[in-house]
């Protein structure tokens, strides 16, 4: 006895577009100079800067209150140990200075972001890097940072700093970037 | 860039043909479920068409069968070099004296000819070559373009006739295509045939967007996208090419999972540094939570009679495997070994649980029993993540890093798959590295 079926075939679009791009990155630093580095976004951690939260300005170097200015004379990343949301004592330090830094702009608005390095599986990253987003928030919310002003967003493993495959890259991925969107 | 208007496709069991089996063919089956089994010799002639449009045709679909029974490791292809008989000769009935030199012990034969309202008419049989007799028959009807397709509706024939079980050749791989380099990761939605065919890019790349999974259902596929900052969890429709937000949330959804009937998307959302699970309905968009924990709770995973659902908590202090019922009742922990656990995926069968392991600073695709017996490792790497399930449990898809120096160059990412057994472990081909591969179930057939 026969029967029959029918079979719905969706159409079918194939496309094929290659992006290449070229590998243009900074070479890893030690992760010893990670604990409460500045760096911009292109950059891997420079080695620790001045302790002082003391702001420089200079008639021709970037505008103060710019995110430029807050990463040289602020630093603009927290580094966490593996697994942890914790704040050790260097981020407690920079986040302090970054915190007398925005009281003095109150109108400005911040962007946490979260980031874990690669030995997590991918969901479970996401999870992690908005913990650490997090604890730098309510870190900055007790030094007198209103929350209204801060948002988090997590890119758990997805945005790696330094590329390299060993404990110092993943000492500086474990990081809270302060990102000042005004 | 090639366009294939939708078809339909009738397909008829060759009833009269496949009626009666010998005692000699029942005998004819192979047991997948153990490791150390013999590959079954087969042999798939090519198609016999009458003309160079219709020869060339069923020789496509031909190859479609070979390569995916070439790539399973449950049968043996025999090289078509040494066929003693022709398509044509098979046509009616083989000469099994034929094929027995060559141990071939079940044969494909087959037809096609295009019929006068241009539609492709695809005959198949499936032979016992030391019992003598037809296994099973088949009858297609459909356009040219699908000839790909009824290369693997074949495959699944065979499989079903031989192991007792679906195949799993008539399916697609959603996955992530990724590009550039790893801190500026250009990672793009792409979908394909589970044999790398009809390969095509439904995102542009514009937008992060991370761990597709398909609807059992609709042809619907739910994922991450970082669409103007803002990480939430989508639904694509994969016909249609629309996409839409996957409801109204205050802080960051992700790791989206459909339940078994489609009806609900469970996932986990972060509040205040704390990610949940919750489950939407995706009818009425009404939402249950169904963690209450400071841990992170994620990669929830439905069980596929919908009763109970597995994740992943670090409520311990580590990363663990937990079940609980569907209303967040009854939390079990069910992984007790060394190292982390995560991504957990119940098995389409019901009867196993994979998972990434993180020991060592190395990565393992295993599995685990549901009340948290019976682990077994599969495979081990740098980094091995995120296992999909072949609709008949069987097979397992995931995807594999190689590391590349510390300027982030020579590395690379791809798929794999590798049978529930551990062996089989092969390279799933993909145009560009790949991750986060999510397999679609069986093509449906509606009657």
């Amino acid at each position: 006895m026969p029967h029959g079926f029918l079979i719905k075939a969706g159409s079918m679009v194939a496309a094929l577009v290659i992006l290449a791009a070229c590998a243009d990155e900074p070479p890893a630093t030690d992760a010893s100079d990670a604990g409460s580095g500045g760096a911009t976004q292109t950059a891997a951690p420079a080695p620790a800067p001045a302790p002082a939260p003391k702001v420089v300005t200079q008639p021709s170097g970037p505008k103060d209150g710019s995110q430029e200015h807050f990463v040289l004379n602020v630093g603009d990343r927290v580094f966490f140990a593996f697994d942890s949301h914790e704040l050790n004592r260097d981020a407690q330090d920079v986040l302090r200075r970054q915190a007398a830094y925005l009281a003095r702009f109150p109108s400005k608005r911040i962007v946490l972001e979260g980031h874990a390095d690669e030995r997590g599986t991918r969901e479970y990253n996401l999870g992690l890097g908005e913990r650490r987003a997090n604890a730098a928030k309510e870190y900055l919310a007790s030094l007198g940072i209103a929350p209204s002003r801060v948002t988090t967003i997590s890119y758990g493993k997805e945005r790696p700093i330094a590329l390299g495959h060993n404990e110092s890259a993943w000492a500086q991925n474990r990081r809270s970037v302060t990102v000042i969107s005004n | 860039m090639k366009l294939l208007n939708a078809a339909t496709l009738v397909m008829l069991c060759l009833g009269a043909l496949a009626a009666t089996l010998s005692p000699a063919a029942a005998q004819l089956r192979i047991d997948i479920t153990s490791a150390s089994v013999d590959p079954l010799p087969v042999a798939v002639t090519d198609l016999h068409g009458e003309t160079a449009t219709t020869r060339e045709l069923g020789r496509e679909i031909a190859e479609v069968v070979r390569g995916n029974l070439s790539r399973t490791s449950i049968f043996r292809l025999i090289n078509p070099a040494a066929y003693l008989e022709s398509p044509e000769d098979v046509l009616v009935r083989p000469n099994f004296t034929n094929w027995r030199p060559l141990d071939a012990q079940a044969l494909a034969t087959g037809s096609v000819r295009i019929e006068s309202d241009g539609q492709l008419r695809t005959e198949f049989r499936l032979w016992d070559v030391f019992g003598a007799s037809q296994l099973t028959g088949l009858v297609f009807r459909t356009t040219p373009e699908n000839a790909r397709r009824i290369g693997h509706i074949i495959s699944d024939a065979i499989y079903k006739r031989l192991t007792g079980e679906e195949g799993y050749f008539d399916t697609r791989i959603v996955y992530v295509a990724e590009s550039g380099p790893p801190d500026r990761r250009v990672k793009r939605l792409a979908i394909m045939d589970q044999d790398s065919a009809n390969h095509r890019y439904l995102t542009d790349g514009s937008n992060l967007v991370l761990t597709p999974r398909f609807s059992p259902t609709q042809q619907v596929v739910t994922y991450m996208s970082y669409v103007g900052n803002q990480p939430r969890v989508y639904l694509y429709d994969i016909d249609t090419g629309q996409q839409e937000i996957l409801g109204e949330f205050p802080g960051m959804t992700y790791a989206p999972r459909f339940s078994p009937d489609g009806e609900k998307v469970v996932i986990s959302m972060a509040r205040d540094g704390n990610s949940d699970v919750y489950v939407m309905d995706l009818r009425t968009r009404v939402t249950a939570r169904l963690t209450r924990h400071l841990a992170i709770d994620t990669s929830p995973s439905f069980a596929p009679d919908g009763d109970r659902l597995t994740f992943n908590s670090d409520r311990s202090g580590t990363q663990q495997i937990y079940t609980m019922a569907a209303d967040g009742s009854d939390v079990q922990r069910i992984s007790f070994g060394e190292g982390r656990y995560a991504t957990p995926v119940w098995s389409p069968r019901g009867d196993l649980i994979a998972f990434t392991k993180l020991l060592n600073r190395r990565f393992y695709i295993g599995v685990i029993r549901p009340d948290g017996t019976g682990e077994r490792i599969l495979t081990e790497s740098f980094l091995d993540e995120g296992p999909t399930w072949s609709p008949n449990g069987r097979v397992l898809m995931f995807f594999r890093q190689i590391p590349g120096d510390d300027n982030g160059r020579g590395g690379s990412v791809r798929l794999w798959s590798v049978d529930l057994t551990g062996q089989n472990l092969r390279e799933v081909a993909t145009p560009i590295d790949a991750s986060d591969p999510a397999w679609s179930p069986l093509t449906p057939l509606e009657e």
